[in-house]
């Protein structure tokens, strides 16, 4: 997890630093083979959406902490519950300002780059969503029918999901993992993890 | 010597066969995972976490100190034989590791690495045990208004001081923030619960951690997943020559020296001491040809100081509470999952498991290179786990390991927000370790100011505390105010040759 794009030979920067160039060495990439100028970048205007949400945030915790939070002052507690989230929320709707004026003025944050990751192509939402489905269909229903049974769907519908086209083999992976894990953590090392319907059958 | 005392003891906890055996499992598994491309230590360590849930403190944490080491060394694998490294602790090792790979030495490369962190790491370990104790002690002089300024200078820095740019990262602070007032507080108000009873106790840190680094992370890989995966370069047993030798241990010693401080300071990291390692090795070599073609001094330096740095992170962990990286915030979760709070105390109240902790750290170590030199063909295969088993398996894990916190599948929705956040995060460039602390510190933070603040009747001056919050406070403002220094007194006093 690049988490962490800092170099040590980097001064501070002002956040309105114009589009950063990689400056880890770059892998080759298909972008490296286009001739030709370089082409203006394009600004990220879905950035706009990454303000809105911060100031929706902001908005959200102050209401939050004006109607819903009662006062607890006393004496043991000068300062009670309700200070720190509006201070939260009035810090939130500032950033979510200041980050507009950061877009606005050319400023676009670096996507996470990665060993499996190929940033010259476009989003794969049809994957995404695929992966999402899985999940849900494992949190829905994980307690009525069990790890074993969710565990099975979740894994062989993600491998599904990420393009592998072996449907058996995948099959046969996700129920040996299912029930490896559920054997040695639920039943050995005493993790919970549901057993379903499959209650006295495990 | 009462702590040499206390650390023999610590080796007699750990060194009962069963102990031992918890270690080695420990140090396999997190190599192993550590090794799997996309996973860094951070969330190696999130997702191994529900693999102790069930067992004694003790235990726990034998497993867990060879998992954070393997989680460590195990990274360092992938970026010398793929190369592209997943975590930037390992960017400097992958400059030359992989060089060396391709012309044919990676065997040499994984030798010094392996070695090189096991030198780095014992040496660590021994100025963690000089180093905790008088920290410890000066913290327990600490009041709550110096704690809180701690604190503030732990969100501002691993915000400012790290990362591209500061609104990304103070958007990701700000986030986790406000995930850490969800829930009651301590005045028993619910906050930001929206009437959900789940809610009412927060929401895990685990369930944070592995949303945002587990399911965030493989969610954005699948987004853009390579069609190719990258080339594995084959390797056999490693092994050193003799002028192999004789060109690391001076890089390894050295490294060590530039990672353990770096470590043990807040927003320190691994980053900064592991380029400084890649500069000195190049200034300082006799090869300086093979540089840039794959130098083993390049690969020694850099790993020993990474090394080092990871076990530094310990001290301010253990002795003040306080994470400075992504690996040691979730460390602190997992301590305070046992219900053991990290700080001065702990010495005092949970001595024998700390001991026992720092001991694990000295065996782990030990048993990694013992493992290591002889399993790396192993581990490099594992490199070649097709790519949707791969991330199949950590969504798998992930939602095991969440379900596992409190058995409840409301945690498992949650998980998917936040894997969505952590998308989106990593879309935006919004750097993931501002969040992480965010939530961890935050309802510390909150907790220290409002006891400050309780001492004044809540005047703000109650947030002043002697002499250390001052200078902390200090350090602050220089943090903050860094760009405006840096273009007006800095860059005018180097001359006009920096450009930006």
């Amino acid at each position: 997890m690049s988490d962490l794009t800092t170099r040590p030979d980097r001064d501070g920067d002002l956040p309105s630093r114009p589009p950063a160039v990689p400056d880890i060495p770059a892998q080759p990439g298909p972008e490296a083979a286009a001739d030709g100028p370089e082409p203006a970048p394009r600004p990220d205007r879905a950035q706009y959406g990454v303000c809105a949400f911060l100031a929706l945030v902001g908005a959200l915790v102050i209401v939050d902490a004006t109607t819903r939070i009662g006062s607890a002052i006393n004496t043991a507690d000068p300062i009670g519950p309700k200070p720190v989230p509006i201070l939260l929320g009035v810090l939130l709707l500032v950033i979510a300002a200041v980050y507009a004026v950061d877009v606005a003025r050319g400023g676009a944050g670096e996507p996470e780059a990665g060993e499996d990751v190929d940033l010259s192509l476009p989003i794969d939402w049809r994957t995404v969503l695929l992966l999402i489905g899985s999940f849900l269909v494992n949190a829905v229903l994980i307690d009525r029918l069990g790890w074993v049974i969710s565990g099975t769907i979740l894994f062989w519908g993600s491998a599904y999901a990420l393009g592998n086209r072996h449907y058996v083999r995948n099959l046969l992976i996700a129920v040996a993992l299912s029930l490896i894990t559920f054997y040695t953590f639920a039943i050995g090392l005493g993790v919970d993890l549901p057993a379903g319907v499959l209650q006295g059958i495990l | 010597m009462d702590n040499f005392a206390n650390l023999l003891d610590g080796f007699a906890n750990v060194l009962t066969p069963m102990n031992l055996l918890f270690a080695l499992i420990g140090v396999t598994i997190g190599t192993a995972v550590g090794v799997l491309p996309g996973i860094g230590p951070a969330m190696t360590v999130a997702l191994l976490l529900p693999v102790t849930y069930g067992m004694e403190p003790a235990q726990a944490f034998i497993m867990f100190a060879g998992i954070f080491y393997g989680g460590m060394y195990g990274g360092s694998t992938t970026s010398i034989l793929l190369n592209t490294p997943g975590e930037s602790s390992s960017v400097v090792t992958a400059i030359e590791g992989n060089k060396m790979a391709k012309a044919g030495r990676a065997a040499q490369a994984l030798a010094t690495a392996a070695i090189g962190s096991f030198v780095a790491g014992t040496i660590a370990t021994v100025l963690l045990v000089v180093v905790t104790p008088p920290v410890v002690q000066f913290a327990i002089s600490l009041g709550a208004p110096d704690y809180f300024a701690l604190m503030l200078l732990a969100f501002v820095s691993v915000t400012a001081v790290l990362g591209a740019s500061r609104v990304r990262g103070f958007a990701s602070l700000l986030l986790g923030l406000v995930i850490g007032v969800i829930g009651i507080d301590q005045s028993g108000q619910q906050r930001l619960t929206f009437g959900l009873p789940q809610l009412a106790d927060g929401i895990d840190v685990v369930v944070v951690a592995v949303g945002i680094f587990a399911v965030g992370e493989a969610l954005w890989i699948a987004a853009h997943l390579r069609r190719k995966s990258g080339e594995v370069i084959p390797v056999g047993q490693p092994w050193m020559g003799k002028q192999d030798w004789k060109r690391s241990w001076k890089p390894w010693l050295r490294g060590t020296a530039f990672g353990f401080p770096f470590g043990a300071v807040p927003a320190g990291g691994a980053e900064i001491p592991t380029f400084l390692s890649y500069v000195t090795e190049k200034k300082l070599t006799k090869h300086p040809e093979e540089f840039g073609r794959g130098a083993i001094e390049g690969v020694a330096g850099p790993e020993a100081a990474n090394n080092a740095s990871a076990a530094g992170t310990l001290v301010p962990m253990l002795a003040i509470g306080l994470p400075t990286n992504a690996t040691a915030a979730v460390m602190l979760a997992a301590f305070e999952g046992y219900g053991i709070q990290p700080g001065p105390l702990l010495f005092t109240r949970e001595s024998s498991l700390v001991w026992t902790l720092i001991a694990s750290l000295f065996v782990g170590n030990l048993l990694l290179l013992v493992l290591n030199l002889p399993l790396a063909p192993a581990w490099a295969r594992l490199l070649r786990i097709p790519r949707p088993y791969l991330y199949a398996g950590i969504l798998f894990f992930a939602s095991m390991g969440a379900y596992a916190v409190n058995a409840q599948p409301f945690d498992l929705f949650l998980l998917l927000a936040l894997g969505l956040l952590g998308f989106g995060m990593r879309r935006f460039g919004l750097p993931i370790l501002p969040l992480i602390v965010g939530t961890i510190l935050g309802p510390r933070a909150e907790l220290q100011g409002r006891r400050a603040l309780q001492l004044s009747g809540g005047e703000l001056h109650g947030l002043i505390g002697g002499w250390v919050s001052w200078l902390i406070y200090a350090t602050v403002a220089v943090v903050l105010l860094w760009p405006l220094i840096g273009r007006f007194v800095v860059r005018p006093l180097r001359g006009r040759s920096v450009t930006a």
